[in-house]
């Protein structure tokens, strides 16, 4: 298939940046988006022209890195990551306008790379649990009841790809936040620290200057792993019980 | 033994690792590389949006009190201007004339205060959050009422200026009639019908607004953390907004169609 492709371009960090539009040919509807981009990588190296530089690692929908604005939605038009998207969801002919994601928080390295440490800061500043070092403990000696072992395994599935910022007309990272607190919430190992927890996270989210939730609910249509949106109940909820317990 | 280092320490040293001078120095341009020391959960998004939350939920109380006291209008004028009387004489002789109306006033005016403080922070924390637009934006997955929060808000505050002029305040009455009898000037103002269309369209806002604020309420209080709490609170945002509008609607439609008369 034929495509037209609208990317954003951008030099370095502090440089102007601008949409810029490419044409690419004989793309197969089995390759990946990003082997698409590849192509067009290709294409330009070819004509001596700088390639476009995105964000990937696995390719295999479970790191996180890839993060791309495709068509105005995060990660494209499926539920999944932009690695995994692949281009029988595009048709010939399409015009097809590629973003990085946009948040004063994630600060654009170059072209279509976005820098994403804030996520790192927001689960250093609390989204942990600590441990002593030393023999590991007796598995079975901490029972957790299945139910909430599968529902915060379900909440841990979390990439931090950051799609839900993007998606979110606010910017807000409660989404990330919440399945963090939620699957911390849920395990015997996470209640010591619970109400620090969620104080130091949100702290963090607000000094990086995400924005404040609304619940609207893009995100969890955004989230490649499909993180419910009752995550931010319980985020909202351990804030509350931490500010009745005095913090 | 030693115990584990608590999380507050945990932070600091983290910190000193982060400030660590960037490799090479040429493309580190994160938005900041600081942690936080001392948050405070009462400084937070999340506890602007608690007292948003919590004084929306004062003003969902007051339009149903108020709903029920328009409804007096279908018992006709005497029934109406009893009820409107006894607003001004309840709780007497314990209080003074007026008393409960002037605390219950007091309470709204003061969760007026907090819920537009709130929103306008939070709107300009939205705004700072994103300052490159994209070029293209799809959001096909959130209720119009939910992206029209703001805008609709302000709405109602306009609309909600208008009101207390015309009701309260100053008393307006468009047939140039009396103003000193609530039923009659509810059944004059209400027979111009460009009037009545003002109050319908500003009751539209309203549903809109409670159909998204009463299910956001709920979340921010915390309380739908399962998948059919989160169901539950977005039925009873349906049925708060249908039954506030359309309640307060019959008002003006009852009197358009004849049904309230002098």
């Amino acid at each position: 298939m034929n495509l037209t492709l609208k990317i954003w371009r951008q030099p370095h960090a502090t440089a102007e940046g601008a949409m810029h539009t490419y044409a690419v040919g004989d793309i197969s509807e089995d390759m990946s988006f990003l082997e698409m981009l590849d192509v067009l990588n290709e294409q330009l190296l070819g004509q001596d022209e700088e390639p476009i530089a995105f964000d990937h690692d696995c390719r295999e929908g479970i790191c996180g890195s890839c993060n791309l604005m495709i068509d105005g939605q995060a990660h494209g038009p499926e539920v999944t990551t932009s690695c995994q998207l692949h281009m029988r969801s595009f048709k010939d002919g399409d015009e097809i306008t590629v973003e990085p994601w946009r948040s004063d928080a994630f600060p654009v390295i170059k072209d279509l790379m976005v820098d994403r440490s804030a996520f790192d800061r927001i689960i250093q500043a609390g989204g942990y649990i600590s441990a002593n070092t030393g023999s590991a403990p007796e598995a079975n000696s901490v029972p957790v009841p299945r139910d909430q072992a599968t529902r915060a395994f379900n909440m841990a599935t979390c990439i931090g790809c950051g799609a839900c910022v993007a998606a979110c007309p606010n910017g807000s990272a409660s989404l990330f936040m919440g399945a963090k607190i939620t699957q911390l919430g849920l395990l015997p190992q996470g209640q010591p620290e619970r109400d620090s927890r969620v104080v130091g996270m949100v702290g963090q989210h607000d000094h990086e200057g995400f924005g404040g939730c609304t619940n609207i609910g893009e995100c969890t249509a955004a989230c490649p792993k499909e993180i419910p949106l009752d995550v931010i109940s319980q985020l909202n909820k351990d804030l509350r019980t931490a500010i009745r317990n005095g913090h | 033994m030693r115990r584990p280092a608590p999380a507050r320490t945990g932070h600091l040293s983290h910190a000193r690792v982060i400030r660590a001078p960037p490799p090479g120095g040429t493309v580190w341009t994160v938005a900041t590389t600081t942690l936080v020391k001392g948050a405070r959960a009462t400084r937070s998004t999340i506890a602007i949006k608690l007292a948003m939350a919590v004084s929306g939920f004062v003003f969902i109380g007051f339009v149903l009190a108020h709903m029920y006291g328009n409804l007096k209008a279908f018992a006709g004028h005497d029934s109406f201007n009893e009820y409107a009387e006894h607003l001004r004489t309840i709780g007497e002789p314990i209080l003074p004339e007026s008393g409960l109306l002037w605390i219950l006033r007091l309470g709204l005016v003061a969760s007026l205060v907090v819920h537009v403080s709130a929103a306008v922070w939070l709107w300009r924390r939205a705004q700072s959050a994103r300052t490159v637009k994209y070029e293209v934006t799809k959001r096909r997955h959130s209720s119009l009422s939910s992206r029209t929060m703001r805008w609709g808000g302000l709405t109602i505050l306009v609309f909600l200026v208008w009101h207390l002029l015309n009701f309260s305040i100053v008393k307006v009455n468009p047939a140039g009639g009396a103003t000193n009898d609530p039923y009659n000037l509810l059944v004059d103002t209400f027979d111009v019908w460009w009037m009545s269309l003002i109050y319908l369209i500003a009751m539209g806002a309203l549903a809109m607004h409670l159909h998204h604020g009463t299910w956001s309420a709920l979340q921010t209080l915390g309380l739908t953390g399962t998948a059919s709490a989160r169901s539950r609170a977005k039925t009873a945002g349906w049925i708060v907004a249908v039954v506030v509008a359309g309640g307060y609607s019959l008002v003006p439609l009852g009197v358009l169609f004849g049904v309230i008369t002098k």
